[in-house]
């Protein structure tokens, strides 16, 4: 028996976002899986063919809605709800719009949702991480039972392209709401790779002690590197660098290549998003600091001293 | 009245160093600290300061869970809530069912905001005020790092609100129609410190106690936790002593060319 899957996909109206390509992976895993994923927008044409070509999708729904021009969980939500009655697993990525979206999903469908899936065993079991990664949960569902789920990106390769899945317009059946409504997006533009898909990142603390030094000392590095930029909360709340460069728990959860923190101690938050860097170096001036614990490479000393220095031997 | 409902959990606090059972039974929260839930201090101190500001009347903290979480809503009176509720359950109380038991507790109250942490750091699930806003049929603003009612300087009852979200993109600012729920991101406020005297005299604020049955809502468990393990360790690592051997170390795990 094969198992239907419905991916909901996560896009800016033109384009797909990496995260839909995960989701597909992670889908993959159960046993006989058939992938469907919607795509729901004001014209879903382009991003629909994009999402056409993941290899592992059986098929797209195109949902065309004026009230989808943006991805608002109150619109969303039941047109999802509508779309998943024959779906036994129901799949979001854990980004800020999954995590916006699938409870309500789920609440609407009646089902329990299974946050950050960083594994599938079988058609009912996953493994998630809890207290901030500091423990790992096996979950599983009663055979049968409708489940939703977040996807932990970081735990899974994006699926290729090269597919041809058909794709079908499909109209939105379901009551939407007017009581939310988009104001606006202020969106830090940058020309550096994106921080959630960058196989390299440098990343800077408290340490830099402000915007400016936080710009002139990472900025330059990163160039060199073609490295995204990141941040500790710390870093974030002194306003030295802006929210959407938060790494963590309560940020980005990144699994680059590369992982550079520079004048960050290391506290299990910010650890929590960077446990799948395949190598992660620290620069930090106490020896003692927790991110030492985890540093495949470590150094011990003045970032203001080292990082100039580094940059020039690049 | 105009009123604010803030949801507290009681959770490990975020300082405690996390160990698993050896059994694999559980993690192991016997002895240790407990805590409110760090983003639901946050809901709070929003709430407050909403209601310093003039736009709402009353404050009231809620917790669904066993009896030791009156603690923590002992804490959340201190702080400055008006009253406290408590909801008796005892084992796994999963996020929908906190969503239903708190749409009960919406029905009794009518208030025109409720504020819930953004997640629980526990489970870090963040589900339950997506959860609750859905089964109430009013709108969600969540991971909010600003947030504005319309209607504050006259003194009359808010009818919208503006959030400000952190998104992964940068700030989305929306507009929703109230009642709404809100969930909170670190960012949205710094919550106060409790005075000893608020101590004191949250004692004699009301804190009521409900049966979860009482409200009609069933302790389902939908998901069963079957094996908690800790995470895979990382190697211990190699120290450099300069930029140059950093460079050289890099070169030699071909992440440099
Ligand atoms: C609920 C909750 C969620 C959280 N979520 C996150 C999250 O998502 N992400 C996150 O990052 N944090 C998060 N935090 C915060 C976290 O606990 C830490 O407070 C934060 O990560 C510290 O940031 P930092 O390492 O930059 O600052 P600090 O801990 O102050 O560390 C600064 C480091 O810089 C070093 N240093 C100073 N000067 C120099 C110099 N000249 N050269 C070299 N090194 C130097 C110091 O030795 C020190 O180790 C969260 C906290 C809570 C309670
Ligand atoms: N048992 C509970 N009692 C009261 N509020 C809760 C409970 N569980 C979760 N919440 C609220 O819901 C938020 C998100 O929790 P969660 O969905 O479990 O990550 C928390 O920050 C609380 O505000």
């Amino acid at each position: 028996m094969s198992h239907r899957i419905l991916i909901v996909a996560e896009h800016d109206g033109a384009r797909l976002n990496p995260s839909t390509a995960k989701c597909v992976s992670c889908a993959a895993a159960v046993p006989d899986a058939e992938i469907t994923v919607a795509v729901c927008a004001a014209d879903a044409s382009a991003v629909a063919s994009q999402t056409a070509a993941l290899k592992g999708v059986a098929r797209v729904l195109a949902v065309d809605n004026p009230a989808n021009a943006h991805l608002l969980a109150a619109v969303l939500a039941p047109q999802i709800a509508a779309l998943a009655g024959p779906f036994s697993l129901v799949l979001g990525p854990s980004t800020t719009f999954g995590k916006d979206l699938m409870p309500r999903v789920a609440a609407l469908l009646d089902t329990a949702q299974i946050s950050d899936i960083m594994a599938i065993e079988s058609a009912t079991r996953f493994r998630r991480p809890i207290y901030a990664g500091n423990a790992i949960v096996t979950v599983e569902a009663e055979p049968g039972a409708k489940v939703v789920g977040t996807v932990r990106t970081a735990s899974f390769q994006a699926a290729g392209t090269g597919g041809s899945a058909p794709i079908e317009k499909t109209p939105a059946s379901a009551q939407i709401p007017s009581h939310t409504r988009f104001v606006s997006v202020s969106a830090g533009k940058t020309d550096r790779p994106d921080l959630q898909t960058a196989s390299r990142v440098v990343s800077g603390g408290r340490a830099l002690g402000s915007a400016e030094a936080f710009r002139q000392t990472l900025y330059g590095l990163a160039d060199r590197l073609g490295a995204a930029v990141g941040a500790s909360r710390a870093a974030v709340d002194a306003g030295y660098a802006p929210n959407e460069m938060q790494v963590g728990q309560t940020g980005k959860i990144i699994a680059p290549e590369l992982y550079i923190a520079i004048g960050i101690s290391g506290a299990i938050q910010h650890l929590t998003g960077i446990k799948d860097a395949r190598t992660i170096v620290a620069i930090n001036k106490d020896s003692e600091a927790p991110i030492f614990e985890v540093a495949d490479i470590g150094l011990v000393g003045d970032l203001f001293q080292i990082v100039p220095e580094l940059e020039k031997l690049l | 009245m105009r009123r604010i409902l803030v949801c507290i959990k009681r959770v490990v606090d975020y300082n405690v160093r996390i160990r698993v059972k050896p059994d694999a039974s559980g993690v192991v929260t016997e002895g240790v600290k407990m805590s409110v839930n760090p983003f639901d201090e946050i809901a709070l101190e929003e709430a407050l300061r909403i209601k310093e500001r003039g736009a709402a009347e009353e404050v009231v903290v809620a917790s669904i869970g066993p009896a030791d979480c009156q603690q923590q809503l002992r804490t959340c009176l201190a702080m400055g809530a008006d009253r406290a509720l408590h909801v008796q359950a005892d084992g796994v109380v999963e996020p929908l069912v906190a969503a239903r038991t708190l749409l009960e507790l919406v029905k009794r109250e009518q208030p025109f905001l409720v504020i819930l942490g953004k997640q629980a750091i526990d489970d870090d699930n963040s589900q339950t005020g997506q959860m609750l806003a859905a089964l109430w049929e009013r709108p969600q603003a969540t991971f909010a790092s600003k947030v504005e009612l319309d209607g504050e300087t006259s003194g009359g009852q808010p009818r919208l609100a503006r959030v400000t979200r952190e998104v992964d993109a940068g700030l989305e600012t929306l507009e929703v129609d109230l009642p709404a729920v809100v969930t909170t991101d670190l960012r949205l406020n710094e919550p106060r410190y409790v005075k000893l005297p608020d101590i004191m005299k949250a004692k004699k604020k009301p804190l009521e106690t409900l049966a979860l049955a009482s409200l009609g809502v069933e302790q389902k468990q939908r998901l069963k936790l079957t094996r908690f393990e800790p995470p895979p360790q990382r190697q211990k690592g190699i120290k450099v002593k300069d930029a140059a051997e950093l460079v050289a170390a890099l070169k030699s795990k071909g992440l440099l060319s």
